[in-house]
């Protein structure tokens, strides 16, 4: 690939949007457990905090998240630095507020993806592995999360898809990804419509990687309905 | 950190205006989108294999690649040939607003075209045979049973693609159009509270979003009233006086 000498840097940029979109769903995984434990807890105000973070993070656009916690993560953690007698000033990375925001948008929605697959096992498992003396911490994750696994894995598919492709709104704040690669490319070639093209096709070359990857795991995931398909 | 709430309270009515531009840029690519969407599907659903292939490739590559590349490549990509400049589309396509416009209507109608697909697909075939029973011709199925039907199955799936195209909306912005996003960012950039404007933003989106959901419940009600009908006979075991 060598697209007029840019096109090592479209993979440079390539490489930053893969980093960007497997940091992101680490974390975004992590708040999405988070957020669905605190969904089912039986203590009230764990619930309601969950319910306001999925209300209020599917409600607005991710654009929006990524430019705030870009232009204003600084001033609240500086805020909160104050407090603490330190004072110099404190700047977010371009990286660091992309994986912030997608992080956090990931979480909210894979929150109900978990919280439908866990409710979605039958009570008597709970019920059993109580009999067999395992605590509820123990049973969560000896019984339960393996299988939230495979019940939650098509939903999350679906989600890593989206977060794939909103990596590229990270590039409006700056980070050098395969978005505003492109868009260097086209300052000094003059030829948008090739630079863009590219980065299409490379993106959606990434999300039919994601694919094949989600279909993969589905079925090494569930063992049993690989065996009635033979 | 200080929080600043007459800021808000200040550049309020500038945030307004740009909830019209989104509302309009949402409505209208929707509506377009729409239409594109109802040929697609068909195509998509039909029996054919060569006919699928068209639809197939376009939801593919629109479905697969970001909202943001696409408008980029419609907006910067279209002015890297001459054909296109000289042509009569140039006035449109030189225009941030239709390039947003015709990117969004592309964009969803791929999306909905895979929804409305869906919903086809999933009319009871009984339904359909008792059409041709009936001697209708396939233009009178579609029109009269086909297309009905779907747009009740697909209606609750399609609010949410709508919530999702208000949330897209927000990057006809970074191509200078002063929606509630590209209004919050040039206030910011006079007053630098991003934090206190991002935050009035957010708000806007969210009272919008709730104001789609309550609308399409009342719709989906309308358009699914079978659902809800009661016999009179029914009724009247209730209570006689309901029934008149």
């Amino acid at each position: 690939m060598d697209l007029l000498g840019f096109g090592d840097l479209l993979l440079q940029g390539t490489w930053v949007t893969i980093k960007l979109a497997l940091a992101s769903l680490a974390f975004g995984l992590l708040f999405g457990l988070l957020g669905a434990a605190a969904k089912l807890s039986g203590f009230w105000p764990l619930r309601a905090l969950a319910t306001l973070y999925t209300t209020l993070i599917r409600g607005i656009p991710e654009l929006l998240l990524v430019l705030t916690i870009y232009f204003g993560g600084s001033m609240m953690l500086m805020a909160v630095a104050e407090q603490f007698g330190y004072t110099d000033y404190i700047e977010i990375s371009a990286f660091a507020a992309g994986v912030a925001a997608l992080s956090i948008a990931f979480g909210a929605y894979s929150t109900e993806v978990f919280r439908g697959a866990i409710q979605a096992i039958p009570k008597g498992q709970w019920e059993s592995a109580q009999a067999l003396g395992m605590t509820p911490l123990k049973t969560f994750f000896r019984i339960i999360l393996p299988q939230v696994w495979r019940l939650a894995l098509p939903g999350l598919g679906n989600l890593f898809q989206v977060l794939l492709k909103d990596t590229a709104l990270v590039s409006v704040v700056g980070l050098n990804d395969l978005m505003r690669q492109a868009y260097v490319a086209t300052g000094s070639t003059k030829q948008p419509f090739t630079f863009y093209m590219a980065a299409a096709l490379i993106y959606l070359g990434l999300t039919v990687l994601a694919t094949l990857t989600t279909t993969w795991l589905e079925r090494a995931a569930d063992p049993a309905s690989r065996g009635a398909r033979a | 950190m200080n929080w600043n709430w007459s800021v808000i309270w200040e550049y309020l009515p500038r945030l307004i205006d740009g909830v019209w531009v989104t509302l309009e840029l949402v409505f209208l690519s929707g509506l377009l989108g729409l239409m594109l969407a109802v040929p697609l599907a068909l195509m998509r659903a039909s029996g054919n294999v060569w006919l699928r292939i068209l639809p197939f490739s376009y939801i593919f590559f629109f479905r697969g690649t970001p909202l943001l590349v696409q408008i980029f490549l419609i907006y910067y990509g279209s002015s890297q040939f001459d054909l296109i400049r000289e042509s009569a589309l140039w006035p449109i396509l030189r225009e941030p607003y239709w390039c947003a416009i015709i990117a969004f209507t592309l964009n969803t109608a791929a999306y909905s075209a895979e929804l409305i697909r869906g919903a086809i697909q999933a009319i009871p075939k009984g339904e359909l045979e008792a059409a041709d029973a009936f001697g209708m011709s396939r233009v009178l199925k579609i029109r009269r049973i086909v297309l009905p039907r779907a747009f009740g199955i697909v209606l609750p799936a399609y609010g949410n693609e709508l919530i999702l195209m208000l949330k897209s909306s927000s990057l006809a912005s970074t191509i200078t159009l002063l929606d509630i996003t590209g209004a919050a960012r040039t206030i910011i950039a006079r007053t630098y509270t991003p934090l206190e404007i991002f935050f009035a933003a957010g708000m806007l989106y969210l009272l919008i979003t709730a104001i789609m959901i309550g609308a399409f419940r009342l719709i989906e009600r309308r358009l699914n009233r079978y659902q809800h009908y009661k016999a009179p006979e029914q009724v009247a075991e209730v209570d006689p006086r309901l029934v008149d």
